[in-house]
């Protein structure tokens, strides 16, 4: 399976995602992102099943506004991974029909995947306090 | 000695003096009706503990209820998430006394693996709800499954029902 990567700004992602779908890309495979220091990375894996091609595509996010635009308008099967990566990491997606958490419940405090992510009912382990 | 010989003999009849109540605990020890709770890989060795290999058929546990309000017994097979909480507390309340609890495996019994950095799993089912029988291992053997409902028959045998 061929793979290629591409980085797009936040501003052209809708129209990338578009315009790939468009290729004959028609099987969204994942959206995921990365929690850095200084901002957030959205990344997508979609596939080609008639070329047998897979693209990732990433876009930084800032993390004083974590807004991504949905992409379940192009690929219905979108939904519940964006509500995955609006539950762990706080990233919301504009557009979303049911933007709630996914796994965890609703009174849950905070987004556990982020770095910054700090809760009481987390046992340290025991060589942490070294 | 036949069949026949027996036969020709006197005739002895077999009677065993009991208190009912004890014939009573005799039967519910013999005919415990879990409710399934597979959670995660512990489930797997339930099922593979209900099959026809290991059959817990023969000890009169049977299997695969829907209902709470039909047994008397649960099963926690595997890591117990901090969403599943509300939904064990309210099955455990539908279910008829009297009732045991089985925490099978090491999440169910104490967070397991999970009781380091976990922000989701709760550090054991009996935090939740009264645990009777503990079963360790990741994921235990079904012949400790079968032992550890071995010994909740134990249990069911010294306890009286009136009591509990």
């Amino acid at each position: 399976m061929n793979e290629r990567a591409i980085c797009v700004r936040i501003e052209d992602l809708k129209l990338t995602l578009e315009h790939l779908h468009s290729e004959g890309y028609n099987y969204f495979s994942f959206v995921t992102a990365v929690d850095y220091p200084d901002h957030f990375l959205l990344v997508y894996g979609l596939v080609n099943t008639g070329k047998h091609e897979i693209t990732f595509i990433e876009t930084p996010l800032s993390k004083d506004k974590p807004v991504a635009p949905s992409s379940t308008g192009i690929w219905k099967g979108a939904d519940w991974h964006e509500r995955e990566v609006y539950d762990l990491f706080g990233i919301t997606f504009e557009g979303h029909p049911d933007m709630r958490r996914m796994f965890l419940p609703e009174e849950f405090e905070g987004h556990p995947l982020r770095k910054d992510f700090q809760s009481d009912e987390v046992e340290k382990k025991p060589e942490d306090f070294y | 000695m036949g069949l026949k010989d027996a036969q020709k003999g006197p005739v002895m009849p077999a009677i065993h003096l009991v208190k009912l109540e004890k014939l009573f605990d005799w039967g519910r020890k013999n005919s415990i009706w879990p409710l399934p709770w597979a959670l995660a890989c512990c489930g797997i060795e339930m099922m593979a503990t209900y099959a026809s290999r290991f059959d817990l058929d023969r000890f009169g546990i049977l299997g695969g209820f829907p209902s709470p309000r039909q047994c008397d017994a649960i099963v926690i097979a595997g890591t117990v998430t901090k969403k599943i909480v509300p939904v064990i507390k309210r099955l455990y309340q539908q279910m008829p006394e009297p009732k045991y609890i089985i925490a099978m495996g090491n999440c169910a019994n104490s967070g397991g693996i999970f009781y380091y950095d976990s922000y989701n799993v709760v550090k054991g089912v009996d935090t939740v709800i009264p645990v009777d029988v503990y079963i360790p291992g990741c994921p235990p053997r079904p012949e400790a499954l079968v032992e550890g409902f071995l010994k909740l028959q134990e249990k069911i045998l010294g306890e009286s029902a009136a009591e509990k």
